[in-house]
């Protein structure tokens, strides 16, 4: 019968309507920013570099080795190697990066730079909400701004973090037992 | 003499400069919106004088249709391309300042004596929709039942062609 | 006195100014609640709307820029000010920037026969429901203004596309306000709405609770949402199709007035439709009639805009053949056999006789028709045809 089926879809739009108001799981907006949705562990926006305890130059696991700076496609990075020499985590002397800047507004997040990086140094961070005004500078980024401590790594990426830091506690007790044995005489 | 109130000559104005400019424009559409003003025009003038009926049938039919249907025409013959080529000169201006005299002359014997300048006799009823109507079905409705049967006749004539071509092309 | 409130208002402050002004006057103070009440509604309408159709699709409306969302039109009218006014440079000039202006001036001038109450019309003309015709049919030449002087191919085609339903969808109009016409006998506004205001027990005289005036009523608002290019009508501006139609090229003010228009005719023919079948002003029940009769009108408009926008967010768009198809094969016919049945009403005595001959009229033309538009759109088997 003409009629019969816009009839039957007036009745469902009209309980759609009614129902909005008292059902409350039929309203599936997330009204931002007062409230958000939880982002998966995965996700991924711009790279940070991880320093372990508390300062942040001293504890820089970033040896400047520069693999990332010519890796990255559309070359975000900037590194300048140091002139001087400090210790790692596994004692040994290495440089460390004097400036790392990162053009956040360049980077396209594709994980490049940590895929290569042999130390762990950097690290995907999930923070969206950066924009500023500044359209030259202001998301250029330097070392100050990229460096993040390993609990926040720990907190963002668990399950990566976790097998990084098994990784590296190894490493780690490798070294300290090489220390520990005696020097192999010819 | 003819009484002119302010209405009527702002009226007149209008309807003048609609048909002068559908004269004299250049693009075909812009004389076919300037031809629509003049039917415009003549609608308010129509009610200018109390006819309402004819005025407003005047708008409906004339601007709401007619005008359209011309515009129609004009774009689905020829395509509406903007750049028409320049009118053509008038060869003999001559003639046509001589036939628009004639008619002045005609237009002006005409209403020189009609019942504007010497009313005669009592002022007719107004005419209103309801004796429009009963006229219509009384002493007019031959007329009425041949127009009705004339428009039939186009509107078949119109769909037969219309189908006709359809056949052509397939 | 609640009811007279504008009108004693209105002799009132005509009162105070001096004699040599009164006409101007006059005619000031019915035109401007007119230019105010109704744009303020255009307003309010789009909030509604905006917020109900969120509502039907699981989701809200605009809600962040006032109390839930109504400052949001005056957010609206900054963004369409303060937008650059671009023109293309092959368009038309005059044309382009009259084309709104027209629209908007067509739009306006039809509530002057729409009596918005007990005494409260602008303009009682003896001819008010073919003035507000013959107005409504000037603004189909403002849409293809609108559309041919861009000079773009897909608004001309819009444009072309929007006259063509219009002129299809103004006969079944035409012809619904014909049957009330002839009911009231009478083409004044006022009158008919004076036939309507009577009470037989606890039913009002209202037309559209007669068989013939429930038909009219549902053919006339088809046709008025035909007429007003709203959905599902809406394929000459409608945004996926056509990239709006004839008016893409328009942007800011301009756009904001094609809309304010657009919805202006929609309100006024939804008043027109409340005049002929809805019974004006008139209350519905008589213990009611304590009510002011303009808000009566202004409810029962708010009721059709509701209308509109529960049916625009419920029917897909019509396609330009179904949408011409239906115009000219089901609801002119319609249209015709309402006529003849609100002729039939009118003849036949008072009582059950009359009742049953017209809904017997208007039942066997509906199944009839609806019969004939299905079976031509029925799917048929593929057939493959190899060349030769």
């Amino acid at each position: 019968m003409l009629g019969e089926g816009i009839v039957k879809g007036l009745a469902e739009t009209a309980r759609n309507f009614l129902g909005s108001f008292v059902d409350k799981e039929r309203l599936v907006t997330v009204q931002y920013p007062e409230e958000r949705l939880p982002v998966a562990e995965a996700a991924r926006n711009f790279p940070f570099l991880i320093y372990d305890g508390t300062d942040p130059e001293q504890g820089l696991r970033c040896v400047a080795c520069q693999i990332c700076e010519k890796e990255c496609p559309p070359r975000c990075i900037t590194i300048e190697k140091s002139k001087d020499k400090k210790p790692d985590f596994v004692g040994k002397q290495q440089f460390y990066p004097a400036v790392f800047d990162i053009d956040v507004s360049v980077c396209m997040s594709c994980q490049i730079c940590v895929e290569v990086c042999p130390f762990d140094a950097i690290r995907m961070d999930n923070e969206f909400e950066l924009s500023t005004d500044d359209r030259f500078g202001g998301l250029l980024w330097t070392k100050e701004k990229l460096a993040r401590p390993n609990e926040h790594y720990l907190a963002i990426h668990p399950t990566e973090a976790a097998e990084v830091e098994a990784r590296r506690a190894e490493e780690q007790a490798q070294a300290e037992a090489k220390k520990q044995q005696p020097a192999v005489t010819k | 003499m003819i009484l002119m109130s302010a209405t009527f000559l702002i009226l007149a104005a209008i309807t003048l400069v609609g048909a002068c400019a559908a004269m004299m424009l250049r693009g075909l559409v812009h004389c076919a919106l300037a031809v629509a003003i003049a039917f415009a025009g003549l609608g308010t003038l129509y009610l200018n004088l109390g006819a309402q009926f004819l005025g407003l049938a005047q708008l409906l039919v004339y601007v709401g249709a007619i005008a359209v249907l011309i515009v129609f025409v004009i774009l689905l013959t020829r395509g509406g391309d903007s750049d028409s080529p320049p009118l053509p000169r008038a060869v003999l201006p001559l003639t046509g300042l001589l036939v628009a005299g004639c008619i002045f002359a005609v237009l002006a014997w005409a209403v020189f004596h009609s019942f504007a300048v010497h009313p005669a006799g009592p002022p007719a009823a107004p005419s209103t929709v309801r004796e429009l109507g009963t006229v219509l079905m009384d002493s007019y409705v031959l007329p009425l039942e041949v127009i009705g049967l004339m428009l039939t006749a186009a509107l078949i004539g119109a769909v037969i062609i219309a189908m006709k071509e359809k056949q052509d092309t397939q | 006195m609640l009811d007279q409130m504008f009108v004693l208002l209105k002799h009132w402050l005509l009162g105070y100014s001096p004699a040599m002004l009164r006409p101007a006057v006059s005619i000031l103070l019915t035109i401007l609640p007119i230019l105010l009440v109704f744009p303020v509604l255009f307003a309010l309408t789009t909030v509604l709307e905006r917020k109900g159709l969120g509502r039907i699709q699981n989701r809200y409306g605009p809600n962040r820029v006032g109390f839930y969302g109504i400052l949001q039109p005056m957010a609206d009218a900054v963004k369409s000010l303060t937008k650059e006014d671009i023109v293309p440079a092959s368009a038309d000039r005059t044309v382009h920037f009259l084309a709104p202006l027209v629209l908007l001036a067509v739009a306006f001038v039809p509530y002057a026969v729409l009596p918005i109450g007990r005494n409260m019309i602008a303009a009682n003309l003896d001819a008010g429901v073919l003035f507000f015709f013959a107005i409504g049919a000037i603004s189909e030449l403002s849409v293809f203004m609108a559309g041919w002087s861009s000079r773009n191919k897909y608004s001309l085609l819009g444009a072309m596309r929007a006259v063509a339903q219009m002129i299809s969808y103004e006969v079944p109009l035409l012809l619904s306000s014909v049957a009330v016409i002839m009911a009231a006998g009478s083409l004044s506004t006022v009158e008919i709405v004076q036939k309507q205001s009577g009470f037989s027990g606890i039913f009002p005289h209202w037309y559209v609770l007669t068989p013939w005036g429930f038909a009219g009523f549902v053919l006339f608002m088809i046709a008025a949402t035909a007429e007003t290019n709203r959905s599902p009508f809406d394929l000459p501006e409608g945004e996926s199709e056509i990239i709006a139609g004839y008016y893409i090229e328009y942007s800011g003010f301009k756009f904001a007035l094609f809309f304010l228009g657009e919805y202006l005719g929609m309100f006024a023919i939804s008043g027109l439709g409340i005049t002929l079948f809805l019974g004006g002003w008139s209350a519905p029940l008589p213990f009611l009639t304590w009510v002011p009769s303009w808000i009566w009108f202004f409810a029962k408009l708010l009721g059709l805009i509701i209308g509109f926008i529960w049916i625009r967010g419920t029917l897909p768009r019509l396609r330009m053949d179904q949408l011409m198809n239906f115009a000219w094969k089901f609801m002119l016919p319609m249209a015709l056999v309402v006529v003849v049945s609100a002729g039939a009403w009118r003849f036949l005595a008072e009582g059950v006789t009359r009742w049953l001959v017209s809904t017997v009229f208007i039942a066997v033309a509906y199944v009839l028709l609806a019969r004939g538009v299905e079976t031509r759109n029925r799917i048929s088997k593929r057939t493959y045809r190899f060349a030769e």
